[in-house]
């Protein structure tokens, strides 16, 4: 029998180009049916062999009114600026309504409205109860879940699948997690005695408009805070909406104030005397002016700025999971992130894999009609932020990096950028080093893992990085060393309510979320019974 | 010759291979398969998908109360799975025990469009001698089965001697002669995505035409992540040595819907050189009627019961 076998064995035809990559032991190996594709004609394609079609959201049931008012004392009013601006669908470029402009008038009106239900009304309600507002405005969230999911996509140009999946989900969480904090923060913070600050004003910016006014405005509230919100001016119509939905839940007036306007708005909110805090999330120069603003004034400040986050992926790494977490960390809401992993570091040995595989991927992803369910990678929010993506990749170009970009139409109207990555770059390149904040990834390589957390570090930033390997004992190395408030290691942009958020060095300060977050809009007492003091808040 | 011998003992033969084995992650494999779910596939992508889908279809009837009375039923609907005038294609083939495939031959003849494949070695456990599932094999493509659905020996696999997966793919591929040969690697019995990676890469270095996840009688059978770790191992071999391999899906993929996704899955992952019969299957038995009802209800706009739909 045995014999029978063997003669079976060794009849089988060996070819020369398999037995490379036998298993060891292994004898026998049969011919392929198969004539292989020569080396130069390998490659995957993506064509139009079966097209998806249109799937868009619908859209028209949703009531957009011509014009929004400033929401002050639980009303919305008109400016007394009498002024508007407009908001325009940056897929589009077609006006959707007009916002008011809000000035230092309006800012104290707002200011003063919130001192007022600070002191006759929020600071006095016990947890428990606020926790029950919080709990009805995160239930009204997800009631609303799809409109609000449309109107931030027609507003600020991301899709509807992350408006849809990632957005309005999270909004309900951070109601949803802080709601239950309200009435247990002296359990967040043993042997202390939490008091809220008072009246604080936030800023935030366009690329994640109601996510960011949860982060800031959940946690403010929960802690016994009262607020003056200014939205991005490209972005103000979900925020607005939220309004609304404050009412309907009849959050009491004035707790929450939201004013519309640009950087103007902004700065008269911060220099305004009677604020206790300011929150802000944006860019680095403008966290900067406010920080010089506030020094000597006693307000309690966070910043959330930029960031150049390093993406590091070892030899060891899944790498076909490695390339999910790449097009994640760089064409997320078109890359308008600040924690997007811009810089892709790579350990020279699968450097060619890694980029033939992003080569392919980035030919699946769709650009478009935000609004259609199928799309992955949406509009520039403005022409200016547009602007700003050509110019510097313009300047890596002319620096010497090759730029890959995808074979995609784009439409005709509205601002778009395909997908594109950047090799050849090098630490020096200006595209290494400033936040590009869209579809661009700039790919550089290392060698060892003190080269890569060596070469992470080397930026103004601190605000994320990645790490991606199949061995733990590598992602706790890389984690003590490198210096960034979020490492997130074999996943990328993935957020939690209960995850603190924030940076280190030029990506700003305090964090978001969490426990710590708290932190950020509370007084700690010493010990029970003794009044809270203007102490610096280092619970970082 | 003599061959010098090993210095050491290898710890993880598969490792060895040609290709340096990526490993998996689960929560990003299991993410991004979730991910291709999210696609709205609507009107013209639908009906065109749907046809897609019934042309790769492997009609499948592995039971013990197989008759040639019910093999006929199966070869009749796969050659004309609906009327005329929606103008579906013809499944890519029946498939039986090898006991069956002559009367499934002599119901299709010889040149027909629909292919007949048979499962060999001991289907479903495999846990028969090589050479009875040596014989199974050649006996089944004598009686003319076109494919050869084999299983793996996933005792010497979770053993460690993938030498031996190996071996028996290879002779198993020879015995074949002419026809296809797919390999099954059970992957509800292999539990770990990086095991599906390594025993994907076996198979198609042993001569696998095709590679298929389950044989449907273990749960779980097919699923999207494990289907997409198959495709992705299928796209580095591509790579490497410029050859296609085909995959099949087979086991728990029930609705028009699911084989809409699995599609989405080989067209973003492989592109469109996968998206035909002779390199993707789905192996069903119940898939077909609801793929037709989706179908019929796409053209003519309106449900039908599944009465007004022959039964395989």
């Amino acid at each position: 029998m045995k014999a029978k076998i063997k003669s079976a064995k060794k009849s089988v035809r060996v070819s020369a180009k398999l037995v490379a990559s036998v298993p060891a032991g292994a004898r026998a190996i049969a011919q392929t049916n198969h004539k292989p594709v020569p080396l130069n004609e390998r490659r995957l394609n993506f064509g139009a062999k079966w097209n998806y079609a249109p799937a868009p959201e619908d859209f028209k049931y949703i009531k957009l009114a011509p014009r929004h008012e400033l929401f002050i004392n639980g009303k919305f009013i008109a400016p007394s600026t009498g002024k508007y601006f407009d908001s325009i669908n940056p897929a589009t470029e077609e006006k959707l309504t007009e916002i008011a402009l809000a000035n230092g008038q309006d800012v104290d009106l707002a200011v003063k409205s919130a001192r007022r239900a600070y002191d006759k009304v929020w600071s006095k309600l016990p947890g428990r109860e606020r926790g029950k507002y919080l709990y009805r405005i995160a239930r009204i969230i997800q009631e609303k879940a799809r409109e609000l999911a449309v109107l931030e996509t027609m507003d600020g140009g991301k899709t509807i699948k992350e408006s849809r999946d990632v957005d309005l989900p999270l909004v309900a969480a951070h109601f949803f997690y802080h709601a239950g904090w309200a009435d247990k923060l002296q359990y967040a913070f043993p042997g202390r005695t939490p008091q809220p600050l008072g009246v604080a004003g936030q800023i935030i910016p366009w690329n994640f408009p109601l996510l960011m006014a949860a982060w800031k405005i959940a946690p403010a509230l929960a802690c016994g805070n009262t607020v003056v919100l200014k939205p991005a001016e490209t972005t103000s119509i979900t925020a607005l909406r939220l309004a609304q939905i404050f009412q309907e839940a009849e959050l009491p007036e004035g707790v929450v104030n939201i004013i519309t306007g640009a950087g103007d708005t902004g700065a008269a909110m911060v220099n305004h005397p009677d604020i206790n805090k300011i929150a802000f999330t944006g860019s680095t120069d403008v966290g900067k002016l406010i920080a010089k603003s506030l020094t000597g004034t006693g307000k309690k400040l966070t910043l959330e700025l930029g960031g150049k986050a390093a993406n590091i992926i070892f030899e060891d790494a899944p790498i076909d999971q490695a390339v999910e977490g790449i097009i994640a960390g760089i064409y997320f809401n078109q890359g308008h992130v600040c924690c997007a992993g811009s810089r892709l570091l790579v350990q020279e040995g699968i450097y060619p894999t890694v980029i033939r595989k992003l080569r392919d991927r980035i030919q699946t992803l769709r650009v478009g009609n935000p609004l259609d369910k199928n799309t992955d990678i949406g509009a520039i929010n403005s022409r200016s932020q547009l602007e700003k993506i050509r110019e510097l990749v313009q300047s890596g170009v002319a620096e010497g990096a090759e730029l890959v970009q995808t074979r995609c139409t784009l439409p005709e109207r509205g601002y778009w950028y395909p997908p594109s990555f950047l090799t050849g770059v090098t630490a020096s390149h200006r595209v290494a080093q400033e936040e590009i904040f869209g579809p661009v990834l700039s790919v550089m390589t290392f060698r060892t893992p003190e080269e890569a957390f060596e070469r992470a570090n080397n930026t103004p930033y601190g605000l994320s990085a990645g790490v991606w390997t199949d061995k733990g004992s590598k992602i706790f190395k890389m984690v003590n060393k490198l210096r960034a408030g979020v490492v997130w290691a074999n996943t990328y942009n993935t957020f939690d309510p209960t995850s603190p958020f924030g940076g280190y060095k030029e990506s700003g300060f305090g964090r978001e979320g969490g426990v710590q977050g708290l932190s950020a809009y509370l007084r700690l007492g010493l010990c029970q019974g003794t009044l809270p003091t203007s102490r610096p808040n280092t619970r970082f | 010759m003599t061959k010098a011998p090993a210095l050491f003992k290898p710890v993880k033969p598969s490792r060895q291979t040609g290709l340096p084995l990526p490993t998996i992650d689960q929560i990003m494999v299991e993410e991004r398969a979730a991910s291709f779910t999210k696609r709205s596939i609507k009107t013209t992508a639908k009906l065109a998908g749907l046809k897609m889908a019934v042309s790769m279809m492997d009609l499948t009837t592995l039971e013990g109360k197989d008759t040639p009375g019910k093999v006929a039923y199966l070869c009749r609907k796969a050659l004309q799975p609906l009327d005329a005038r929606y103008d579906v294609p013809s499944c890519g083939a029946v498939c039986v025990y090898p006991n069956m495939v002559r009367h499934a031959r002599r119901f299709l003849g010889d040149s027909s469009p629909v292919n007949v494949a048979s499962v060999a070695t001991g289907f479903p456990s495999g846990q028969v001698p090589l050479r009875v599932k040596l014989e199974e094999t050649r006996r089944a493509a004598a009686d003319g089965a076109d494919e050869i659905d084999m299983v793996i020996d996933r005792g010497a696999f979770l053993a460690g001697d993938h030498a031996k997966v190996f071996d028996e793919i290879a002779l198993v591929k020879e015995a074949c002669g002419a026809a296809h040969l797919k390999v099954i690697l059970e992957t509800g019995e292999l539990v770990t995505y990086d095991n599906v990676r390594i025993a994907s890469q076996i198979a198609m270095e042993a001569g696998g035409d095709f590679i298929k996840t389950s044989t449907g009688k273990v749960s779980p059978a097919a699923t999207m992540p494990v289907t997409l770790v198959m495709l992705e191992a299928i796209r580095d071999y591509f790579y490497a040595t410029g050859i296609r391999i085909g995959m099949k899906p087979a086991g728990g993929i029930r609705n028009s819907k699911q084989a809409l996704h699995y599609l989405v899955m080989v067209r973003e992952t492989l592109g469109d050189d996968w998206l035909t019969p002779e390199l993707f299957r789905f192996g069903a038995s119940t898939l077909v009627n609801d793929v037709l009802m989706q179908i019929v209800k796409t053209v003519d706009g309106n449900y039908q019961s599944l009465d007004y739909f022959s039964l395989p």
